[in-house]
């Protein structure tokens, strides 16, 4: 007998128009119409979605967390890209 | 990095409050406890489904049915969430299913009590997932980030399943005196069990103090029972039946309520394979996965000619 697993899909929903797809969970699914199908009984039983996307999880490409420092330190040290970072005088408004 | 610092870093996170996701590093024990636990976890919401499923074609009514029909499929739900999250810390499906068919893994002992009459699904409904709600939401702020997210999409769907059981308890309680009696024999059998539910007493718990270090559980075992029945002792006067407990008794000075012991014997009987119905569970569990095995297959084979369809085509 064939002992294959059926692979792993990460699942997004857009819960209504207006929102973005977000990422809900995964499952198991021979290929992605039934991941599809799958999804909809799995994350979606009581009318959380409107549109579902499904992508195999060996597709999806993840940064390491080991390398987190050189890939999100950069941002750290630019506060002027925050609104914050400009004085201005209070009785300024509507800025 | 050397394994001290990476573990001193490991556990300022977890004492900052930090959830640990699964790419992050982890000692090996987190790594283990969480499969163990989470997949234990995971195989107690599939077989829960089969006490109840047991009344599925009789229930009472049509509204009943679809009640309990939904309840079951929500638990279906709750362990594939819960597959899953176990699924990112490195164990495959298979290995977890296999793993409940030997008996290597465990699941909640409560799945291993018969379901005699329609009010055991009343009871089931109040106590079970009511003891189940309670461990859930101290889980929804444990420190594994993909469990606790499983958890907070459980104990959404959980609402429901505890209020139609209570339902179906009040209707026979407000019922002939023979369904009263039904409700009565219900409670009276499935208490003790759902107090067990909670696990050993603190004292006896050898993983509690590791999984408070670590945020895995919140609350010990026994907080948590306290809780359950502070909770439910009130719930069963509203019924207008008794909870099968003579030291059952509010206690002003602690402000809980005091309670008789626990069999532990029966506990250990249970957990250990010696339950009423654990053989039953497990064969049914291997039937299906037997009985599945060609649908499985199937579905590979079919989506394997679609996709050699698909290339062909845009060859
Ligand atoms: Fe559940
Ligand atoms: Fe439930």
């Amino acid at each position: 007998m064939n002992k294959k697993e059926w692979p792993l899909w990460e699942v997004f929903v857009r819960s209504k128009n207006g929102l973005e797809h977000r990422h809900f969970g995964s499952l198991h699914a021979a290929d992605a119409d039934m991941a599809i199908e799958n999804a909809r009984d799995v994350y979606t039983r009581r009318s959380e979605g409107v549109s579902i996307w499904v992508v195999q999880s060996s597709d999806i490409t993840a940064s390491n967390p080991e390398e987190s420092g050189e890939l999100f330190e950069p941002a750290k040290d630019k506060v002027y890209r925050h609104p914050t970072f400009y004085e201005l005088p209070d009785e300024l408004k509507h800025m | 990095m050397d394994i001290k610092s990476l573990e001193d870093r490991f556990e300022a996170k977890i004492a900052a409050g930090e959830s640990i996701e699964p790419k992050d590093w982890m000692p090996e024990k987190y790594r283990k406890t969480h499969i163990r636990q989470i997949s234990q976890h995971a195989h107690s919401e599939i077989v829960g489904m089969l006490p109840e499923g047991n009344w599925i074609t009789r229930a009472p009514s049509l509204r009943r049915k679809v009640a309990l029909l939904a309840k079951v499929q929500d638990e279906a739900g709750h362990g594939l969430y819960l597959y899953s999250a176990a699924e990112t810390l490195g164990i495959t499906r298979d290995e977890m299913t296999e793993q409940l068919l030997s008996g290597k893994a465990k699941y909640s002992s409560i799945f291993n009590y018969p379901t005699l009459t329609w009010a055991d699904i009343g009871a089931i409904g109040w106590l079970v997932d009511g003891a189940a709600i309670i461990n859930q939401v101290m889980l929804t702020r444990t420190s594994f980030g993909p469990y606790a997210r499983a958890m907070v999409r459980i104990c959404k769907e959980e609402s429901f399943h505890q209020r139609q059981g209570y339902e179906i308890m009040l209707t026979l309680c407000n019922g002939t005196p023979e369904q009263k009696a039904m409700a009565q024999d219900a409670l009276n059998r499935w208490w003790w069990p759902s107090l067990m539910m909670f696990g050993p007493r603190d004292a006896e718990s050898p993983h509690t103090e590791q999984s408070m270090k670590w945020k895995i559980k919140r609350k010990t075992n026994d907080d948590l029972r306290q809780q359950f029945v502070d909770i439910t002792k009130p719930q069963a006067d509203i019924l207008g039946i008794s909870i099968p407990d003579e030291n059952l008794k509010w206690n002003e000075a602690s402000g809980h309520y005091d309670f008789g012991a626990i069999d532990w014997d029966e506990f250990w009987q249970v957990v250990n394979g010696n339950g009423q119905c654990n053989k039953d569970r497990i064969s049914a569990k291997q039937k299906a996965w037997d009985e599945g095995a060609w649908v499985r297959a199937a579905a590979v084979a079919h989506a394997e000619k679609k996709a050699n369809k698909k290339q062909k085509l845009s060859a």
